[in-house]
């Protein structure tokens, strides 16, 4: 069908790039998921220590959780998991013809990236220790 | 328009697989941090003791294998989308899949030495 290939412009700079809410949300989702991807050794080393019989174990699982990066990386992580959850609820919601509409649409998008920052907030606490 | 569908549906099999991995690992997010409030993290030993049940071993045993599949659709999507040499492509599926491969087989012999 060669009458269907065109020419059409294609706007590739990032910068220039502007999306939709549920854009910014989906595109999140990707970068969340990828993230998690590349730190899932540091999830299960941190799995491993914290199931350790050894007293040495203990020691370096509780090394690691003091150390800022680590919390940072597992602040980020926390934020990760949670948008990628509550965006992965809306997906499935929209698979089952719920929330399709454009306003729907937008409006849960909207609440994804709320809701995951503020439940951020409340574990991110915890984790630094807050409460 | 009338279109033919080439393929063994892999498109939709990854689909589904994607959902049905995703619904099991929320439900056992669920169930994890139900525990957690019930204070299966207040220590080391509670989270030693509640970890070593049976129950949870099997379901954490799904939730690494749910884990790894939906890691590997996703990050083979990333491939897909961005990097267009085949060659290249074709070395960051292969080593995903070694990693995620690995991963599983990592973290489940943790849960199995309990």
């Amino acid at each position: 069908m060669p009458e269907m290939i065109k020419e059409r412009p294609k706007h590739l700079a990032l910068h220039q790039i502007r999306l939709p809410l549920a854009g910014y949300a989906s595109i999140l989702h990707r970068v969340s998921g990828a993230g998690m991807f590349l730190m899932l050794p540091l999830l299960i080393w941190l799995f491993e220590l914290s199931l350790g019989a050894s007293a040495e174990s203990a020691a370096v699982f509780k090394a690691v959780m003091d150390n800022i990066l680590v919390k940072l990386i597992l602040l980020g992580l926390l934020w990760a998991f949670l948008h990628h959850f509550c965006m992965g609820i809306r997906i499935l919601l929209i698979d089952v013809h719920v929330g399709v509409e454009k306003q729907q649409a937008h409006g849960s998008a909207i609440a994804v990236l709320i809701v995951s920052l503020f439940l951020t907030l409340v574990f991110g606490l915890k984790l630094l220790g807050a409460y | 328009m009338k279109r033919l569908v080439v393929g063994a549906h892999y498109g939709l099999m990854d689909w589904l697989a994607q959902r049905v991995t995703g619904v099991l690992m929320a439900i056992y997010t669920v169930i994890i941090f139900a525990a957690m409030l019930g204070g299966a993290t207040a220590s080391r030993e509670a989270w030693q003791a509640f970890m070593a049940n049976g129950f949870i071993r099997f379901i954490t045993f799904l939730f690494i294998i749910s884990l790894c599949y939906h890691a590997w659709v996703g990050v083979r999507d990333i491939w897909m989308d961005y990097v267009n040499p085949a060659a290249m492509r074709v070395i960051l599926h292969v080593l995903t899949l070694l990693a995620l491969v690995g991963y599983a087989g990592w973290a489940v012999q943790i849960i199995w030495r309990l």
